[in-house]
């Protein structure tokens, strides 16, 4: 792929094929911490990091041990555990090697351990068959569409604290509409890549 | 099949081994004290303390950013643990409650808004006061009872919160909740050192009390049966219920807005009624009291106002020390008020009572002469009350003054007081209008005269002394002069045989507002008699001063009495405070125990290292309920006044029992429910009738 192809699909994955309000996966957490702007931006970094760190190593599972062994019906329950594996470790290394990183992403580490969106990329870069530098990028752009997405999210769910709210819309249900308008405003810029 | 297990498997292996060895190189000492102190904590992660989850708060205490006792829920058996843990002392501390009452105020509800529906208090304050005829009183919504985590909180029969304390953890929930501060926390140190402050809505009586006794709360606790509780909640404010229930002249009463329709609820026998009802019980109701702290206090004088403030000291952790020139405690109480007003042995009780809480009494010590200001700073008392009181009777500034037969009055009762006989002769005149004239008049009578006169130069209007004193001596066949002044003390052989007056006629107003008596030329007229008792006025004996170079710069006023604060009993000499009749100049007895209370207040405060002035927005006097002029409606209407069973006069003649008998349990259950409990909820619903919303009384009529 030429330069040009690159930033097309870097562009796609963060807006057009949106992973959260296109493709809707990882809803817990985006409605979970997007009440406050800070844990926003902790959980969004955690996620950059988990995701590309997961894209390329399912990657080297499936492609290094799944399709020689010919098992390749068992990418889910493989992915999972490899996910799980690779957040722990992490969690361990920077506990005693980052511990400032440690302190700032702590917390959110085991919150993404099994997050759908996380393993929702890994499968998608096998699915779409990118080799691993496609699979490089298009997991830390959707990660960072993610981020966008999270942030954006909680930009507007902080105002709410400041507007009189009627009972029956407080909490996850203005959550839900606003999410609901959010992918909405996304999906305008469909026409923005052709082909997907 | 067997492959893919083992393929798996032995992938989860790698990854599991992996893990370990991660976890064994890169291991991280966890503070085994953050793994102690959430091992202390009850695990239930309620969030009470502010922290997410119990492991948080057990790293924040470990880390010092957090106070061993942050727990909410556990109760103070894990704060004695995690301080265990934490290697501080456990001192106790009195627990935080949630109490009801009417001293709130709606400055903060705009503040407090939060919408939670329509039918939330928070919401519904704001929405013009509510759905009261009047902007004050609970809303009775209930938000208190929703934000309650415990609860610990129902809305009771009377449309009010009701808090449980065995289930309330102090956690303030309610509070931040009920937009008007109705529901609040507070402790029993917090009420004894607080001021009722102008900004709260208090109910007329308890805003008029010298003391600031929360008059309707003791009032309700007696309709309802909880005469322990009465007496508690009296003696946060007063410590002498027993003395104050006989000899108080009821300013309270005065303001009652049952007063204004018909006669006013007789609130200050029915605090004697609780307070009689302890005594006689057997058992005596100790107050809560601070853990000791050993630091040394020194109160001269033991009157009322030496008293109450060496019981406020005690009861917030001080060891007073009380020195009375006099061989007992009780001051103008014991040496002033006579037997037939106040028993010695019912003053024997409750002086008795405050000595309990670890108050030391050294008696027959007089200032200056057994010990000075000096001394006593050597000692190592840290702060000293003054409470001399008013013990030297005015002269008459007569010719005469110096014959046999004319005596000060408050000699007289001094003697009564030490149990000593005053021989009197057949025919007394007593020269004054006030309580001290009164007392002597009736004292005068018992001891046998046949013909006891009061002189006064103002009309019975006039009188400073209480009326029903007046009544009672007039019972006793006590003649009056009024509009009549003593010019000369005639006299034979040193001996004293009679005065000559002058009569008087009320001029013009003076400054007090009393019209000023004139003498009418000419009208000089003997009249014969044995003795004369001036009742006319009391002032402090302050010359223990001059010789003590601790105190001879204590500033004095022109009265010569104290120049102290009078809101908070500080002196120009720093740690040395006053309080009563030396400051005020002779005072009633309920004026001394208020000013005592908030001298120990303000000694608290300098011994704590803080400001020992007193708050500026205190309530100093009689104060109207905004909005409620009337008392439309009120309920049971037309019940007389319980009247004091009293002793026959057939009776009184040379004795000195008690006159006044005391309430029974059933005129005082009845007298309480012409109590309107002002405050909190005696304004009427606007969507409810009247009978919905009245306090459910049982009408014994």
């Amino acid at each position: 792929m030429s330069f040009g192809d690159y930033m097309l699909f870097i562009v796609s994955a963060i807006l057009v094929n949106n992973i959260l309000l296109a493709k809707f996966l990882g809803n817990c957490p985006f409605l979970g911490v997007s009440k406050r702007m800070d844990t926003a931006t902790g959980m969004s970094m955690a996620v950059i990091f988990v995701m590309v760190m997961a894209g390329m190593i399912t990657w080297l599972v499936q492609y290094y041990i799944l399709v020689p062994l010919n098992i390749e019906y068992l990418q889910t329950i493989a992915f999972i555990l490899v996910i799980a594996a690779l957040v722990q470790l992490v969690e361990i290394v920077m506990a005693k090697s980052l511990p400032a990183l440690y302190r700032a992403l702590g917390i959110f580490l085991p919150l993404i351990t099994t997050n759908c969106a996380v393993l929702g990329v890994a499968i998608i870069n096998i699915n779409e068959e990118y080799d691993f530098v496609d699979t490089l990028v298009f997991s830390l752009a959707s990660a960072l569409g993610y981020s966008l997405a999270l942030i954006l999210f909680a930009g507007i769910r902080e105002r709410f604290m400041l507007i009189k709210m009627p009972k029956a819309f407080q909490g996850t249900s203005i959550g839900l509409v606003v999410a609901g308008f959010l992918a909405l405003a996304f999906s305008g810029f469909a026409g923005l890549v052709g082909g997907h | 099949m067997l492959f893919e297990a083992l393929a798996i498997g032995g992938l989860g292996l790698a990854s599991a081994l992996g893990l370990g060895v991660a976890a064994k190189v890169f291991a991280v000492e966890v503070d085994p004290l953050v793994e102690a102190v959430e091992g202390a904590l009850p695990g239930a992660n309620c969030g009470g303390c502010g922290f997410a989850g119990c492991a948080s708060a057990a790293l924040a205490i470990a880390s010092g950013k957090a106070p061993a006792n942050i727990c909410v829920g556990g109760g103070p058996e894990v704060a004695v643990a995690v301080s265990q843990v934490m290697g501080v002392e456990f001192v106790y501390r009195e627990p935080d409650v949630s109490q009801v009452d009417c001293t709130y105020s709606t400055q903060i509800a705009p503040l407090k808004y939060k919408y939670d529906g329509v039918r939330d208090c928070r919401a519904a304050a704001l929405l013009a006061g509510g759905p009261k005829m009047c902007d004050i009183g609970c809303l009775g919504l209930g938000s208190c009872v929703k934000v309650c985590p415990f609860g610990a909180i129902q809305i009771g029969s009377e449309g009010l919160p009701v808090v449980d304390p065995s289930l309330c953890t102090g956690c303030g929930n309610c509070e931040k909740a009920c937009p008007k501060s109705i529901i609040h926390l507070t402790s029993v140190t917090r009420r004894i050192l607080g001021f009722n402050a102008n900004y709260n809505c208090l109910a007329p009586c308890q805003a008029t009390c010298p003391a600031q006794i929360d008059i309707p709360s003791y009032i309700r606790a007696i309709g309802e049966g909880r005469y322990e509780d009465a007496v508690t909640i009296i003696k946060e404010h007063n410590p002498l219920p027993l003395v104050c229930g006989r000899v108080c002249p009821h300013p309270c009463e005065d303001q009652c807005r049952r007063g204004k329709s018909e006669e006013p609820v007789n609130i200050n026998h029915l605090k004697r009624f609780a307070a009689d009802y302890e005594m006689n019980s057997g058992k005596r109701i100790q107050p809560f009291c601070l853990p000791k702290n050993e630091r040394k206090v020194a109160i001269v004088g033991g009157g009322p106002a030496g008293l109450s403030c060496a019981y406020y000291l005690a009861r917030l952790g001080y060891a007073p020390t009380v020195y009375e020139a006099q061989p007992h405690l009780g001051g103008m109480l014991r040496y002033g008020i006579p037997e037939y007003r106040l028993p010695k042995k019912t003053l024997d009780w409750e002086i008795q009572g405050i000595l309990e809480l670890g108050v030391t009494a050294k008696t027959g010590m007089a200032m200056g002469t057994d010990f000075t200001m000096e001394s006593l700073r050597q000692e190592g008392y840290e702060a000293i009350f003054l409470g001399v009181g008013c013990w030297s009777s005015r002269g008459m500034r007569v010719e005469g003054e110096d014959l046999g037969g004319v005596l000060p009055g408050t000699d007289m009762l001094i003697d009564r007081g030490n149990l000593k006989e005053t021989p009197v002769g057949e025919r007394v005149v007593i020269i004054g209008g006030g309580n001290t004239a009164m007392d002597c008049a009736r004292t005068c009578w018992r001891l046998g005269a046949k013909e006891v006169t009061v002189l006064y130069r103002r009309t019975e209007k006039e009188m400073p002394a209480n009326a029903i004193e007046i009544e009672e001596a007039k019972h006793e066949g006590i003649k009056f002069h009024f509009l009549a002044a003593p010019t000369k003390l005639v006299g034979e052989n040193g001996k004293l045989t009679g005065l000559q007056y002058i009569k008087m006629e009320l001029g013009e107003p003076d400054a007090s507002g009393r019209r000023r008596p004139v003498p009418i030329e000419g009208s000089e007229t003997i009249l014969e008699c044995d003795n004369v008792i001036a009742a006319i006025g009391q002032f402090p004996n302050l010359a223990f001063l001059e010789e003590d170079a601790a105190a001879n710069d204590l500033a004095l006023t022109k009265w010569n009495t104290i120049d102290a604060n009078v809101d908070a009993g500080t002196t120009n000499i720093p740690g040395v405070f006053s309080g009563g009749d030396s400051v005020t100049g002779a005072a009633t007895a309920v004026e001394a125990i208020g000013a005592g209370r908030r001298a120990a207040r303000a000694m608290h405060r300098y011994l704590s290292g803080e400001d020992a002035e007193a708050p500026d927005n205190w309530v100093h006097g009689p104060k109207e309920l905004p909005m409620v002029k009337q008392t439309p409606d009120a309920a049971p209407a037309g019940r007389p006044r319980a009247k004091m069973p009293e002793l026959s006069v057939a009776d009184r003649s040379g004795s000195f029992v008690e006159v006044e008998l005391g309430l029974t349990e059933e005129m005082a259950k009845a007298e309480t429910q012409r109590c309107l409990q002002c405050g909190l909820y005696c304004y009427r619903h606007k969507d409810q009738p009247y009978e919905a919303w009245k306090w459910e009384r049982k009408d014994n009529a």
